[in-house]
C-alpha cells in the first residue's frame, strides 16, 4: 500500500528545471492528538530524493528546493504514513500533523492499567520473543531461570517454580495477560499454570515496586504480555515444532492472527506437548512424562480513544512424579538417600502412572478502556479463573484411581484503573481492585483436606505518581492499601487441637465436635499497607542509576495457616499456625546500568528485610504406625536477604559477543541466627555467541553454566533406628549436592520460503557432556540425578 | 460510552450473583478411608500355652499422638505358633478390615519380619500371591531358646517381587511396628 502511494507521488512530481533552487522548507512534525513533537519522523521529498529525519523537537529543515509543488511523504514508526503536496515559494515554513496512535492504542489495550514501563525506578529484566521461543518446549520457570537473580525450585524437571532473589511461591506474583494468576501458587510443587507460548514478552521486576499489580510481591512480579496487534489489515501466524531426544517427545504450538484497519482483531493459539520418561545420564527417570494441552482465544476492538477486548485461555497439564520419590517415613528415606541410584527404575514409557498431578486452569478476561481528554485513560477489567488441581497418589483397593487431593479454586476480580497525565512531567496512576475467591476441597477423596474450604474477599486501592524533574532525574512514589477477609471452615484432629492448646486459645471458633475431629470456623481480617519510593538518574547518555525502596505486606497463605498432616511428596508432617500475621518486607535495590554498543552491564545489589517472615523448619520426629516422620512446623521470624545480580556483555566484533551473568543471594534468620533453607547457590553463566545476518541469519551460541555448592544451610539431619541393621542411621536431608558445570549449545538459521513466510531451523544441545549432577533446589534431588544430555530440533514457520 | 456502561453493569451483576450463590453450609467431615490405625498379630501356639497378641494402635494416624504398642506376654520356648495379621481402620464405625484389601492386591504387597540378633525366633511365610511369591499376612513363628529382643513387622506396598528379603525389596512402607518380646 505504502509503495503504491509513493509511486503515485513520484509520478505526480516531475520536476521543472528552469528555476532557482535554493529555497528551504522548514517546520515541525506534530502528533495530531496531543500536540507533542514527533522525533524520528522520516520525510522523503519525491524527485529530489532527499531524506530528512526530525530532531527531538520534531523539527526539520530541507534545503535546495525550487519554487514549485513537491510531493512529500512522512513516515514515523508508530504512525500511518501519509503523503502531502507542498508548494514552495521562497523559504517556506510548514507544520505537519500525523496520527501518532498505532503504538499508543496497543499500549492501552495490552497493558490495560499500566504504561509500558511497569516500574520506573526499578531495573526491569525482560525476556523477548526470541528468548521465549527458545523455551517453547519448556515452562515459564525454565525461561525465567535464564535471567540473572532467578533460580527455580523444581520437583523433578517438569514442575518448575521461579525463585526471585531467593524467594518463591506466594511471594512471587504472576500477572498473566493482565490477570493475577490464582493457581494454588502457595505449594512448592505447584508450578505456574500457564502456557509460555501465549507470551510475547515477559518482564520481571525484582521487588514489590509495581504496586499497581499487588502489594504483596515480596519476591517480585512477573508480567507476561501477549503480542501487540496493529490496526491494519493483515493475516499472519506462526507454527513452532520441536522434538527432543530426552523425553522422546515434542511440542507443537501455533498461532494465527487476523486484524482489520477498522480496529477489530482476533487471535487463536494452541499448544500440545507430549513427553515420555526423561532420562538422567545413567538411567531412566521413571514416571516423569508430561502431557500438556493449551488453547487461547483473543478478540478485540482497538480504536484511538476506546477499545474492548475479550480473552479466554484453557490450560491442562498432566505431570508424572518420579516413582522413586514415592516413599513412606524416615526408614524409607534412609534407604532412598543412601542409594546411589533411584529405588525404582523401569523401562522407558510414555505412560503417566501414579503419582501424578492433573491440573486444569481456565481464565477468562474482559476489559475495556476509554480515553477522556481532561482526565486520562480509564480501564475496566473483569476476570474469572478456575483452577482445578488433582493430585494422585499410589493408593490401595477401591481408592486406587481416586485423587488424594482435589481442589477447585475460583477467583473473580474487578479492576478499575485511571492513568492520568497532569503535565509533560507528572503522571498519576490510580486504581481500585475487588476480588472474591472460593476454595473447595472435595471430601470424596477420602483423604483429610490439605487446604480447607474457604472464602476470601480482597479490596485494594493504590496511587502512583511519577515526576520527571529534568532530563536526568525521574522520581516515583506510590502507596497501596489492601483489606483481606477470610472465612474458613477447617477440621482439626482433636489430638492436634489439644496439643497446640488451641482449645484454650481459640474456643470461640469451634463449630462442632466429632469423635476425633473438630470443625472450626476461623475468620481473619488483614489490613495491609504497601508502597514504593524511588528515583532514576541518567547520565553520560549510556548510564543509568535506579534506586528504589519498596514496602510489601503479604497475608499468610492457606498452607502456612492450616497445614496439619502428612505432606506425602516430602515425606514429612507439616504443621501451620492459626495465629500468623502478615509478613512485612522492606527492600532496597540499587542498579547501575550501562548500555553501550560494545560494552554494557548492569549491577543490581539489594537488601530485603522481612519482618514476621514465615519459615518452615523441623522440630521433632513423630512416630506413627507407618514409621517415623520428621515434623516440620511453620513459624514467624525476622529474615534478611541480600545479594547482587550482574549482567554484562562485550562485543569483540560485530559478529562475536560475550555475555556473563552472575547471581549471589544470602538469606539469614535474624531472630534465631543461622542461614535460611533453600537459598539458591551462587551461579554464573558465560556465553559466546556468533551471529551473521548475511549467512541466513546464522546464530551460534556456546554456554557454560556453573552452579556452586551451597555452603550455608541449616542442618536438619536426624537419626532413625533401623531394625534390619539394629542401629541408628543418619537421615541426611540437609547436605547440599556438589557444585556442577553444564555446557549447552544453541544454533539457528533462517530460510525464506516465499514472499511472506520464512522458516527458522534450530538445533540445541543441553548438557553436552552428559554430566551427572544434582540440584540443591530440586526437591527430588535425594532420589535421582538431574537430566542428561538432550538434543533438540526446532522448526519455526512464520507466515 | 454506552457499551462501557452496559459492560460494567453486567460485570457488577455477575459478581453479585456469584457472591450470593455461595452457601453457608458447613463442609462434610472426611474420615480417612485407607488409613491403617491398628495392626494386631495373633500368635496361636500348637501346644496348650497362651495365645500371644502383639498390637499397634494409632487412632489419630499421622497426628501428634504416638501409637500404643502392647504385647500380651512372653513366647514359650520351643513352641511353634501360627501367626495371623489383621489390619483395621478404626476411624470408621464399624472398623474397616484393611487386611482384605491387602490380600486382594497380594502381588503388590509383602510383609517382612525382622528379628533382632539376640532373639532366638524364626519365621516362615504361610500365604502367597498368585505368582507364588510370599504375602505374609499369615506365617509361622517358632520360638527357640530363652532369649529376648525385638520383632519388627514391615508391610511394603509395591515391592520388587520376588526378592531376597527386605534389603532389596524396595517399595513404600505402609506399616512399620517393632515389638519387644521375650522367649521364656
Amino acid at each position: 500500500m505504502r509503495i503504491y502511494a509513493l509511486m503515485v507521488l513520484l509520478l505526480l512530481s516531475i520536476p521543472s528545471l528552469s528555476q532557482s533552487c535554493n529555497n528551504t522548507l522548514s517546520g515541525k512534525v506534530i502528533d495530531l492528538h496531543d500536540g507533542t513533537a514527533l522525533e524520528g519522523a522520516m520525510i522523503i521529498v519525491a524527485a529530489t530524493e532527499q531524506v530528512i529525519t526530525t530532531d527531538s523537537y520534531g523539527r526539520f529543515s530541507i534545503p535546495n528546493l525550487c519554487n514549485q509543488t513537491y510531493a512529500i511523504q512522512i513516515s514515523h514508526p508508530y504512525c500511518l504514513t501519509d503523503g502531502y503536496k507542498v508548494k514552495i515559494n521562497g523559504a517556506t515554513d510548514k507544520t505537519f500533523y500525523l496520527e501518532h496512535h498505532l503504538e499508543e492504542l496497543n499500549e492501552v489495550i495490552l497493558n490495560g492499567k499500566s504504561q509500558n514501563q511497569k516500574s520506573n525506578t526499578v531495573f526491569e529484566n525482560k525476556l523477548s520473543k526470541d528468548k521465549i521461543e527458545q523455551f517453547s518446549n519448556g515452562s515459564l520457570g525454565d525461561a525465567l531461570n535464564s535471567l540473572s537473580g532467578v533460580s527455580s525450585l523444581n520437583t523433578g524437571n517438569t514442575v518448575v517454580k521461579p525463585i526471585i532473589n531467593g524467594l518463591h511461591s506466594s511471594r512471587v506474583v504472576l500477572i498473566n495477560n493482565g490477570v493475577r494468576m490464582e493457581d494454588q501458587e502457595w505449594g512448592v510443587e505447584h508450578a505456574p499454570n500457564l502456557d509460555i507460548n501465549t507470551a510475547e514478552n515477559i518482564t520481571l521486576i525484582k521487588g514489590a515496586s509495581a504496586i499497581q499489580y499487588s502489594g504483596d510481591a515480596i519476591a517480585g512480579v512477573i508480567i507476561t504480555e501477549p503480542e501487540k496487534i496493529f490496526v491494519k489489515d493483515s493475516l499472519y501466524g506462526k507454527t513452532l515444532v520441536s522434538g527432543s531426544t530426552n523425553g522422546r517427545g515434542s511440542t507443537v504450538t501455533s498461532k494465527l492472527t487476523k486484524s482489520y484497519d477498522n480496529g477489530w482483531f482476533g487471535t487463536v493459539q494452541g499448544t500440545l506437548k507430549r513427553y515420555g520418561d526423561f532420562e538422567a545420564p545413567d538411567y531412566v527417570l521413571s514416571n516423569t512424562g508430561t502431557f500438556e494441552r493449551n488453547a487461547s482465544l483473543r478478540v478485540g476492538l482497538n480504536r484511538f480513544n476506546y477499545g474492548i477486548e475479550g480473552y479466554y485461555s484453557f490450560y491442562k497439564n498432566e505431570i508424572g512424579i518420579l516413582l522413586a520419590s514415592h516413599i513412606g517415613g524416615a526408614e524409607d528415606q534412609v534407604r532412598a538417600i543412601n542409594s546411589s541410584i533411584p529405588l525404582v527404575i523401569n523401562d522407558f514409557t510414555y505412560e503417566i502412572a501414579y503419582p501424578k498431578q492433573d491440573i486444569t486452569h481456565n481464565l477468562a478476561r474482559l476489559k475495556a478502556f476509554k480515553k477522556f481528554e481532561d482526565f486520562g485513560k480509564v480501564n475496566l477489567q473483569y476476570d474469572f479463573q478456575q483452577n482445578h488441581r488433582l493430585e494422585y497418589d499410589i493408593r490401595v483397593g477401591d481408592d486406587s484411581d481416586t485423587p488424594s487431593l482435589d481442589l477447585v479454586l475460583k477467583t473473580h476480580t474487578l479492576l478499575l484503573d485511571l492513568d492520568s497525565k497532569f503535565s509533560d512531567k507528572t503522571t498519576l496512576k490510580t486504581g481500585i481492585m475487588a476480588r472474591y475467591q472460593d476454595n473447595f476441597a472435595d471430601p470424596s477423596t477420602g483423604v483429610r483436606r490439605l487446604i480447607p474450604d474457604y472464602e476470601k474477599y480482597d479490596i485494594g486501592i493504590y496511587g502512583i505518581t511519577s515526576f520527571q524533574l529534568n532530563d536526568n532525574w525521574l522520581a516515583e512514589a506510590g502507596a497501596r492499601f489492601d483489606y483481606t477477609y477470610m472465612d474458613v471452615y477447617k477440621f482439626y484432629r482433636t489430638s492436634f487441637w489439644e496439643e497446640r492448646n488451641y482449645d484454650e486459645l481459640f474456643p470461640e471458633i469451634v463449630v462442632e465436635e466429632y469423635d476425633n475431629q473438630i470443625l472450626t470456623n476461623p475468620q481473619y481480617n488483614f489490613y495491609n499497607v504497601s508502597g514504593t519510593l524511588g528515583t532514576t538518574y541518567t547520565f553520560d547518555n549510556d548510564y543509568k542509576i535506579f534506586f528504589n525502596y519498596s514496602l510489601a505486606s503479604r497475608v499468610p497463605n492457606p498452607s502456612e495457616l492450616f497445614s496439619e498432616g502428612l505432606h506425602h511428596s516430602a515425606s514429612r508432617i507439616e504443621l501451620g499456625g492459626l495465629q500468623f500475621t502478615s509478613e512485612i518486607a522492606h527492600k532496597i535495590s540499587l542498579t547501575l546500568e550501562k548500555n553501550g554498543d560494545v560494552f554494557g552491564f548492569s549491577a543490581q545489589p539489594f537488601i530485603n528485610n522481612i519482618n514476621d517472615f514465615i519459615v518452615i523448619e523441623p522440630t521433632e520426629v513423630e512416630q506413627t504406625i507407618r514409621g517415623n516422620f520428621q515434623v516440620w512446623e511453620y513459624r514467624q521470624t525476622n529474615a534478611q536477604l541480600l545479594g547482587i545480580d550482574v549482567d554484562a556483555y562485550y562485543a569483540f566484533t560485530n559478529n562475536f559477543k560475550f555475555k556473563n551473568q552472575f547471581s549471589l543471594v544470602k538469606g539469614y534468620d535474624r531472630s534465631e541466627g543461622g542461614p535460611l533453607i533453600s537459598m539458591p547457590p551462587v551461579n554464573t553463566t558465560n556465553e559466546i555467541t556468533y551471529e551473521n545476518p548475511k549467512v541466513n541469519n546464522l546464530k551460534l551460541a556456546l554456554q557454560s553454566e556453573f552452579v556452586f555448592r551451597q555452603n550455608e544451610y541449616p542442618n536438619n539431619n536426624f537419626e532413625v533406628y533401623i531394625a534390619e541393621s539394629e542401629s541408628y542411621e543418619l537421615v541426611d536431608v540437609s547436605t547440599p549436592p556438589d557444585a556442577y558445570h553444564l555446557l549447552n549449545f544453541r544454533s539457528s538459521m533462517d530460510f525464506k520460503v516465499n514472499q511472506k513466510s520464512n522458516l527458522t531451523v534450530g538445533l540445541n544441545v543441553t548438557n553436552i557432556l552428559n554430566t551427572s549432577y544434582r540440584n540443591y533446589l530440586n526437591s527430588l534431588r535425594y532420589y535421582a540425578d538431574d537430566l542428561g544430555r538432550n538434543f533438540l530440533l526446532n522448526l519455526k514457520f512464520n507466515y | 460510552m454506552k457499551t462501557i456502561k452496559i459492560l460494567s453493569l453486567s460485570v457488577l451483576a455477575s459478581i453479585a450473583l456469584a457472591s450470593c450463590s455461595s452457601d453457608d453450609d458447613t463442609p462434610e467431615i472426611v474420615n480417612e478411608e485407607e488409613v491403617i490405625t491398628t495392626m494386631t498379630v495373633t500368635l496361636t501356639p500348637d501346644d496348650d500355652s497362651d495365645v500371644i497378641t502383639l498390637q499397634t494402635r494409632d487412632l489419630d494416624g499421622d497426628g501428634s499422638d504416638d501409637p500404643v504398642i502392647t504385647v500380651s506376654g512372653p513366647l514359650s520356648a520351643g513352641t511353634a505358633y501360627d501367626g495371623v495379621i489383621v489390619l483395621l481402620n478404626e476411624t470408621e464405625d464399624p472398623a474397616e478390615d484393611i487386611t482384605e484389601e491387602v490380600e486382594e492386591e497380594s502381588d503388590e504387597h509383602q510383609f517382612f519380619y525382622t528379628i533382632s540378633s539376640g532373639l532366638d525366633v524364626t519365621t516362615e511365610y504361610a500365604n502367597f500371591d498368585e505368582d507364588g511369591n510370599p504375602l505374609g499376612t499369615e506365617f509361622t513363628l517358632t520360638a527357640g531358646e530363652v532369649s529376648s529382643g525385638t520383632i519388627t513387622f514391615t508391610l511394603r506396598h509395591e515391592p520388587t517381587k520376588p526378592n531376597d528379603g527386605i534389603d532389596d525389596a524396595g517399595g513404600e512402607t505402609d506399616i512399620l511396628a517393632t515389638y519387644s518380646v521375650s522367649v521364656e
